[in-house]
């Protein structure tokens, strides 16, 4: 294999000077595409998780079931779609939205479908004591939720989080279909322009790794510091998998 | 038949401990097909009238029928009659598959360029693309010029996308780009209205116009924003079956063949749904068969 790398240093001839400087523009849109993601995956999926896990509210707990197995039973690929040429079909207006923003809210609410599931196994995983133990101190709902359950709820389930932290940045790459110009669509553009696919294929891999690693870092690092000693056990700090 | 097995045999073990007379077997085509009875058709599965899938492991086109020419007259110089077999490649494996012999020749829409023509030769050139503007008919649009500020839709991984940034560089007209991730999703892209133009190979615009649910609403308009001269690629250093082929060509060019197999596959209604692409030979391709030559793309920029 005789290797070119300085097909990074060529000039593409649009905005950016080199292929170089375009990857790391690229870079830059996958991490902000899997940063928003996440941010609303996390809070969704976290409303909804709990939702499911709310006594006394029949509908609630019904809204929260529909839109996880809405959510996780098509495809992401095809909600992407939806998104993109569906929706604005149905609602004029949605013309508008730039595929950016499209592409968040197809990436995570596709992601919190997942999340509400481990949310809602997180606080399941509980002994119902706990639940009533808050009840007992005269606790309001709102208030048990937060004091007593979601605090050890939250600690369980981060190595399935740090998981989907990861996933979502792999799962970002779907991003290139509608016109975002992230990693997977600078490597298809890229490997046509210059005929050095394996060189672009293996640079846009690191890109990747470096930014799901960081990610899987990021959270063993949270699960280490918010371990309470003597109620999980695993000393490891592996990021959990 | 077996002294024939056993002396086949002897022959290519001989063959294989000699790495000089296996080289030179591995370029010279017509011997190979003559040894082996076979000779591989590389084809494309969608790209367009030039070569595309009929169905039931057939393809058909343009370059597919001027393929089959060429292996009617390799028939002849190897003396015997060839079973074809097609293979359908992508245009990430299609140049390796004809350096390392798997293809013998490749009938689909590969551009010829100086980069390429390291790797592999190509045949005289028979079709030249022209990068065209798609738009629908009520927009009244006419030029690139009039893009500014506009939604352009393009394919992700084709010339195309390059071609209008490099226009973005040297003109200061900005347009917003958009890109499908493949050909069908770029013309949803102007169908929908997302996109107000979508900029792309003449006859791809051309085809999926005459797919689309009312043809009537799109045009083809104004200038020609770039050309790529589209060729059938071979072997490389396979002087013999490269001049098999490019006569072939030259031949067809001579007796008017070559503009019936065009008008057949880009004028008239070709299966499988009877459509027409409706993409009479432009100026640069009826050029490209007045001079017969193999020049790559490199050449047509420069003037």
């Amino acid at each position: 294999m005789n290797w070119q790398w300085e097909i990074f240093l060529q000039d593409p001839g649009g905005k950016q000077a080199t292929y170089w400087e375009w990857m790391m523009s690229a870079w830059g849109w996958t991490v902000s595409v899997s940063l928003l993601s996440l941010l609303v995956a996390l809070s969704i999926g976290s409303i909804v998780g709990i939702l499911r896990t709310l006594p006394d509210s029949p509908w609630l707990v019904r809204f929260g079931n529909a839109w996880v197995e809405l959510f996780r039973n098509i495809p992401l690929l095809v909600q992407i779609f939806l998104w993109y040429h569906v929706i604005p079909a149905l609602i004029p207006p949605m013309k508008d939205v730039h595929g950016f923003y499209l592409v968040i809210f197809a990436l995570g609410f596709f992601t919190s479908a997942r999340i509400a599931e481990q949310v809602r196994a997180g606080i399941q995983t509980l002994p119902k004591g706990q639940r009533y133990a808050g009840m007992a101190m005269g606790f309001t709902t709102a208030q048990y939720y937060r004091y007593v359950l979601l605090p050890m709820a939250y600690r369980i389930i981060i190595p399935p989080l740090t998981s989907e932290s990861m996933n979502i940045f792999k799962n970002s790459s779907v991003a290139f279909a509608v016109s975002i110009s992230e990693l997977t669509m600078f490597a298809m553009q890229a490997q046509e322009e210059t005929s050095r696919g394996v060189e672009v294929y293996l640079a846009v891999t690191a890109c990747y790794m470096v930014s799901a690693f960081a990610i899987n870092r990021i959270m063993a690092y949270i699960e280490k510091k918010t371990r309470i000693p003597g109620t999980i056990v695993k000393a490891s700090g592996g990021g959990g998998h | 038949m077996k002294k024939h097995l056993l002396a086949l045999a002897v022959a290519s073990i001989a063959a294989s401990l000699t790495p000089l007379s296996a080289q030179a077997q591995a370029t010279d085509t017509i011997a190979k097909v003559k040894a082996s009875g076979t000779v591989t058709m590389g084809v494309r599965d969608s790209s367009g009238a030039l070569s595309y899938t009929l169905g039931d492991g057939k393809y058909g086109g343009y370059h597919v029928e001027v393929c089959q020419r060429i292996v009617g007259n390799l028939e002849k110089a190897a003396g015997k009659k060839l079973e074809v077999k097609y293979l359908a490649v992508t245009s990430q494996n299609r140049i390796p598959l004809i350096q390392n012999g798997t293809v013998d020749i490749e009938c689909g829409s590969t551009t010829n360029n100086a980069t390429r023509q390291k790797d592999v030769s190509f045949v005289v050139t028979t079709y030249v693309e022209e990068v065209r503007i798609a738009v629908k008919a009520a927009s009244g649009i006419t030029s690139i010029n009039q893009l500014k500020d506009k939604n352009v839709a393009t394919t992700t991984g084709t010339t195309s996308v390059q071609l209008l940034r490099k226009h973005e560089r040297a003109t200061g007209i900005d347009f917003k780009e958009v890109f499908g991730k493949d050909h069908a999703d770029s013309f949803l892209l102007l169908e929908s209205g997302r996109a107000d133009a979508f900029v792309m190979d003449g006859q791809i615009l051309a085809g999926n116009i005459a797919t689309s649910k009312s043809p009537a609403d799109y045009k083809i308009v104004g200038e020609v924003l770039n050309v790529e001269p589209i060729a059938i690629m071979v072997h490389k250093d396979d002087a013999a079956f490269k001049k098999l082929a490019d006569d072939t060509v030259k031949d067809l060019i001579k007796t008017g063949e070559l503009a019936k197999i065009y008008d057949k596959w880009f004028v008239q209604p070709i299966p499988p749904k009877n459509t027409r692409v409706g993409l009479p030979a432009s100026e640069a391709t009826k050029a490209a068969w007045a001079n017969p030559n193999d020049k790559p793309a490199e050449d047509y920029a420069k003037k």
